[in-house]
């Protein structure tokens, strides 16, 4: 086990993956000299350029170029640089990617990666810090996946690359230098497991990506004011673990989603109507979400901490879900 | 490529047949529609056979193609089975995309053809991308990419033809151009002198041809083939035509001026080829046996998919995805 940053882990595991599958590919902006963050330092000398392309900033034909070479029987990642750019490739990622399998009636085998970094990142301001990944949940045909410690990145990387179905991966990129261990050979995770990031009998906590480690600390906090959170961190959005949400918050009886998403719309709201329906209102005490508010992402840092989720937010959500 | 005598005769008779068959088979779907047995709404091709029949006849079947909205001539020329179509287009289980995509997705990866898009120049990324897939892998076979002259105001294209050039891909761009963007002639939304001098622009070197020529389109189509099969790099193939029918099926296109649309008809190309073998002593009787093979082909295939079974409801759940796909109940 080495320790290494999470941006570190998720480049391990493109690499392992391209080493072991020449088919596998890379294409985006910038990638060809390492990538913006760093994930693909190195390739181009191991690879060359016709396997770590750089590309001009064309996101349709990015990620519409990206299915095409599917289609043919590659398996390419397609590197979006930061999230908020896949809104110039919707037509793209919604209307072709996500349905060429079902439209054609099987035949086509549209094994993509999208890798989407996405988050509240260093005050980049309202098109540079999006977490949009509720979105995506609502689109019949592919996977989400948001993963917020270097192993789990690095082994859902891995499962995204071997899948054949297109998986939207969303890089947390305020979390890439955060450590953590990677084994030497990663294997693959599979999609709609979550970790469970703590135990605890008093209530349950869901969350994911960016957000993790502060939910992490708030448990911690909340620990030393005797309450005992239960933290279940999904790591995939689509498929999702029920199962794994269901039996915490049957013993548990209380819910916290917290994501760095906006409350309104986001997949919190999903998870706690899924509550719902499953064990039934009775069973269920008091939920509360956490998220930011219905406000695009400021740029000026006391702007950005006021409506950013944090520890303190977390712990205050808690606090009162129990009170409830 | 160009043929001389007897095989160029021989040539051009494959071209009528094909020709014939997409005609057959667009007049076939389109009584279909009117009688209420194909759903949904249907755009069909006739007028402009000869563009899908003079590319695609110069395509190897390794070849790939895409295509937009009005694809069932380009899905035909590429070899595309004609009871797995008429089966989409009736929504029946025998259909080559399982009822599933109808006549706006015809697919049918077996013959390389890519799909059908309902998305005004959606094809565009996803030949070039096919073509650069095929490079990576090291094979020799190209990608022909069918658009219509709307496409070129879309972003797409500018996208696809710069990043062709850059990775110096096989593809063929097709620009049919049957001068109408839906309900709109499409000159009067287009800035500058069209299609050519933007691809020109991009260093695409652009090919015109009377798309209504079918001869004229298959020289032109083998000779691009060739290059580009021999690395040239994109190429651009810009047919003039005209879309003898409305936009969908349920479009009587009356706007258009009528002795505009039978000077149109009067140039059209099932016609025109039949006129120049008739010519070159070509007996009537041999080219109205293939048109009446082409009908009576196109007619079974109605009658074949019109008692042809419904899909089971339960394959809606199916091609969804492998992993998280939800359980049908």
């Amino acid at each position: 086990m080495a320790q290494v940053t999470l941006v570190e882990a998720a480049r391990l595991a493109a690499l392992q993956e391209m080493r072991r599958d020449p088919t596998v590919w890379v294409l985006g902006e910038d990638v060809a000299r390492g990538g913006l963050f760093g994930q693909y330092r190195g390739f181009l000398d191991e690879f060359g350029a016709d396997r770590i392309v750089s590309t001009p900033i064309s996101e349709s034909m990015i990620m519409g170029g990206g299915l095409g070479a599917a289609l043919v029987g590659t398996r390419p990642i397609i590197e979006m640089r930061i999230f908020d750019f896949v809104m110039c490739a919707m037509d793209e990622l919604v209307n072709q990617v996500a349905k060429v399998r079902y439209m054609f009636g099987g035949q086509a085998k549209p094994a993509v990666v999208v890798r989407m970094p996405h988050g509240i990142w260093r005050n980049s301001a309202a098109q540079h810090s999006q977490t949009l990944e509720s979105w995506f949940t609502h689109i019949p045909g592919v996977i989400v996946a948001v993963p917020a410690t270097p192993a789990d990145t690095a082994g859902l990387l891995v499962s995204a690359i071997r899948s054949d179905d297109p998986v939207l991966f969303f890089d947390p990129k305020n979390l890439f230098p955060l450590t953590g261990e990677v084994p030497a050979v990663i294997d693959p995770i599979p999609f709609g497991k979550a970790r469970l990031a703590r135990a605890g009998k008093d209530l349950t906590i869901v969350t994911w990506s960016a957000i993790v480690p502060q939910v992490e600390e708030a448990g911690a906090m909340l620990a030393e004011r005797g309450i005992e959170a239960e933290i279940l961190d999904l790591r995939t959005l689509w498929p999702w673990d029920e199962e794994a949400v269901a039996a915490s918050l049957h013993r548990t009886g209380r819910l916290l989603v917290a994501h760095e998403a906006v409350t309104v719309g986001g997949f919190g709201g999903e998870v706690v109507a899924r509550m719902v329906e499953r064990l039934g209102p009775a069973a269920i005490k008091a939920v509360a979400r956490v998220g930011q508010p219905r406000v695009p992402v400021p740029f000026a840092p006391p702007l950005e901490d006021a409506l950013k989720p944090d520890t303190a937010k977390i712990v205050a959500a808690a606090e009162a879900l129990m009170r409830r | 490529m160009t043929n001389t005598g007897g095989d160029n005769r021989a040539r051009l008779i494959t071209l009528y047949g094909t020709m014939c068959r997409i005609r057959a088979f667009e007049e076939t779907a389109l009584a279909a529609h009117k009688a209420g047995e194909i759903p949904g709404p249907l755009h069909v091709s006739i007028g402009q056979e000869a563009v899908a029949a003079g590319v695609c006849g110069n395509l190897r079947r390794d070849d790939r193609i895409t295509s937009n909205h009005r694809g069932h001539g380009h899905a035909l020329a590429k070899g595309a089975g004609v009871s797995g179509m008429m089966e989409e287009l009736f929504g029946r289980a025998g259909g080559h995309c399982r009822g599933k995509g109808g006549s706006m997705h015809i697919a049918d990866f077996s013959v390389g053809m890519l799909g059908a898009n309902g998305v005004v120049a959606g094809g565009i990324p996803i030949a070039v991308g096919a073509a650069q897939g095929i490079k990576l892998l090291g094979a020799d076979s190209i990608v022909a990419c069918f658009f219509g002259d709307g496409a070129i105001n879309r972003g797409p294209f500018l996208e696809g033809l710069n990043w062709a050039v850059l990775y110096r891909l096989p593809v063929l761009f097709v620009c049919e151009d049957n001068g109408v963007a839906a309900f709109t002639a499409t000159a009067s939304v287009t800035a500058g002198p069209g299609v050519a001098a933007r691809a020109q622009s991009l260093g695409v070197p652009c090919t015109s041809v009377d798309g209504n020529d079918a001869a004229a389109v298959d020289e032109a189509a083998a000779r691009l083939v060739a290059e580009i099969r021999g690395g040239s790099g994109p190429r651009l193939l810009h047919a003039t035509t005209y879309r003898i029918t409305g936009h969908t099926s349920s479009d009587p296109a009356a706007w258009r001026d009528p002795a505009a649309v039978a000077a149109a008809k009067e140039a059209e190309p099932i016609g025109r080829l039949r006129a120049r073998l008739l010519a070159e002593g070509v007996p009537a009787a041999m080219l109205d046996g293939i048109q009446g093979e082409a009908r009576a082909e196109m007619t079974h295939a109605r009658e074949d998919a019109l008692s042809a079974p419904w899909p089971d409801p339960a394959i809606a759940w199916e091609d969804v995805q492998d992993c998280g796909a939800v359980e049908a109940h």
